[in-house]
């Protein structure tokens, strides 16, 4: 993991070498005048669990929101991996991405949402079954068998039959979370998961995300306020601040001896 | 003012037919008011201004105009390009082209309601478009506005009437009919007052029960 926010460095670099399986270069996104992320550039390999901090507005969300394509940026290109994300390559040029170019792309990335955002008309089995049915073309016993191993991993199985509107916050966003890995993605993007839960559900969900950071090889982009849970199981934090990387990482390092002194400020506010 | 039982079972057989027209351009043009009104609703909310902004135009006006003018136009003006239809057809075309522009903004109603969430959860899937509407927004969006779309439906029982205008024999259609050959206006329009009642009641229970099912 490297993070580069001062010069757009010449790299023409057709070797992908499957080791970065996220890419962002020079990404410019306004809101208005307001600038989010200021010509951004960072990559994270495969596999790494990497943990986005900083305070609120500093454009962490908006991370995780570009890479599902939920918002465009102005300028730049965001690669996923090997392939442009928001751009596609026709005739030896670069043009803004088709639906369907971005859809192939966004099927290597999971996300889970801050509310959950489970299908309220369906049962707990089918929120996970639909896309892996529908969207992979899985035969549907295929998908039902999937949903039952995620629904144990995350310790749920008794539930399947209920409606999400039965379920607690923690057993929602815990279906939220097998509902993600059911399309096997290679990245998971957790934006603020804990943050609409009880105090109490809250330990919950983040021992199944630890489970999952430490038993499978997928790659974890995580935007939290949950400091104990970013040191637990990130190999690198990056420090936010009005769009821009200010510092980055091992956690033992941001945690205990951040070299920039907006860092300190931030961990002193939140730890 | 008298009241005249044999006028009442005189009147029997012409409110059967009466009250059969009724219903078929009630149903029938609900299910035009319901479908159609759906199409508008999607097509508003098209990124192209090539479908939006023309099915605004046609949508505002047809809300904008009495449906008596609309089914005037449809039964007496159409037939000048050589299109023609029955009465009962024109007033079921009227009838559900007209409400279909109310169930519009209903439905409209109904898909803005439904949370941002869900439609990034489905970009988020991967779903296809087409599965987003049809398993995800329209079942939550359509749950929430059959209230709205029930009182649609009574509404239109009650302009039924206006069926008469263009020569479709419904319930009143009956009754004036009956009453100019026996001059006996009384009893078959107190009938016909009270088959309203007697259809619009339980269909109101109907979709109370139906809400109660859906709405949760």
């Amino acid at each position: 993991m490297s993070t580069d926010s001062s010069t757009s460095k010449e790299t023409r670099n057709p070797a992908v070498d499957g080791t970065e399986l996220i890419e962002f270069k020079d990404v410019t996104k306004r809101f208005g005048n307001n600038v989010v992320l200021d010509n951004l550039c960072f990559n994270v390999d495969s596999g790494k669990h990497v943990t986005l901090i900083g305070p609120s507005g500093s454009g962490k969300t908006t991370i995780l929101r570009l890479l599902m394509t939920l918002v465009k940026p102005e300028e730049g290109t965001i690669k996923v991996a090997g392939d442009y994300l928001t751009h596609e390559q026709r005739d030896g040029k670069l043009v803004p991405a088709s639906e369907r170019h971005s859809r192939e792309v966004r099927k290597n990335i999971g996300m889970v949402f801050q509310q959950f955002n489970l299908f309220p008309n369906m049962r707990v089995l089918r929120n996970i079954t639909e896309a892996p049915v529908h969207v992979l073309g899985l035969p549907k016993d295929e998908a039902e068998q999937r949903a039952r191993e995620l629904l144990e991993l995350v310790g749920l199985t008794e539930h399947i039959d209920k409606y999400p509107s039965q379920l607690s916050g923690g057993q929602q966003q815990r279906v939220a979370i097998a509902r993600a890995l059911a399309m096997r993605p290679q990245v998971l993007l957790l934006d603020e998961v804990t943050s609409a839960l009880d105090p109490e559900l809250v330990a919950g969900v983040l021992d199944v995300l630890r489970d999952i950071a430490h038993t499978t090889d997928i790659t974890m982009l995580c935007v939290t306020h949950e400091m104990n849970f970013a040191r637990d199981i990130s190999d690198d934090v990056l420090m936010f601040d009005a769009g821009r990387v200010i510092e980055s990482g091992s956690p033992e390092k941001i945690f205990s001896d951040p070299e920039h002194e907006r860092t300190r400020e931030f961990l002193s506010a939140v730890l | 003012m008298k009241w005249d039982w044999s006028a009442v079972s005189d009147f029997m057989p012409r409110l059967l037919d009466g009250v059969l027209v009724t219903l078929q351009a009630l149903v029938l043009g609900s299910l035009i008011a319901f479908a159609l009104g759906l199409v508008w609703a999607m097509a508003q909310r098209s990124n192209l201004k090539v479908i939006s902004w023309p099915v605004m135009v046609i949508t505002e006006f047809i809300r904008n105009t009495p449906l008596l003018v609309q089914l005037f136009f449809l039964y007496y003006v159409l037939p000048e390009w050589n299109v023609t239809f029955s009465a009962l057809v024109t007033g079921v075309i009227g009838l559900g082209l007209h409400y279909s522009t109310y169930t519009a903004e209903v439905y409209r109603a109904g898909i803005d309601g439904v949370p941002v969430g869900q439609w990034e959860a489905c970009t988020a899937l991967s779903l296809p478009r087409t599965r987003t509407w049809s398993a995800v927004i329209l079942p939550q969006a359509i749950r929430r506005v059959v209230p709205a779309l029930g009182n649609y439906v009574i509404a239109m029982l009650k302009d039924s009437p206006m069926l008469m205008t263009i020569g479709a024999l419904e319930m009143l259609g009956q009754a004036r009919q009956f009453s100019a050959e026996t001059f006996q206006p009384t009893e078959p329009v107190t009938v016909i007052g009270i088959v309203f009642i007697l259809i619009a009641y339980p269909a109101s229970l109907l979709m109370r029960a139906l809400e109660r099912r859906l709405v949760h």
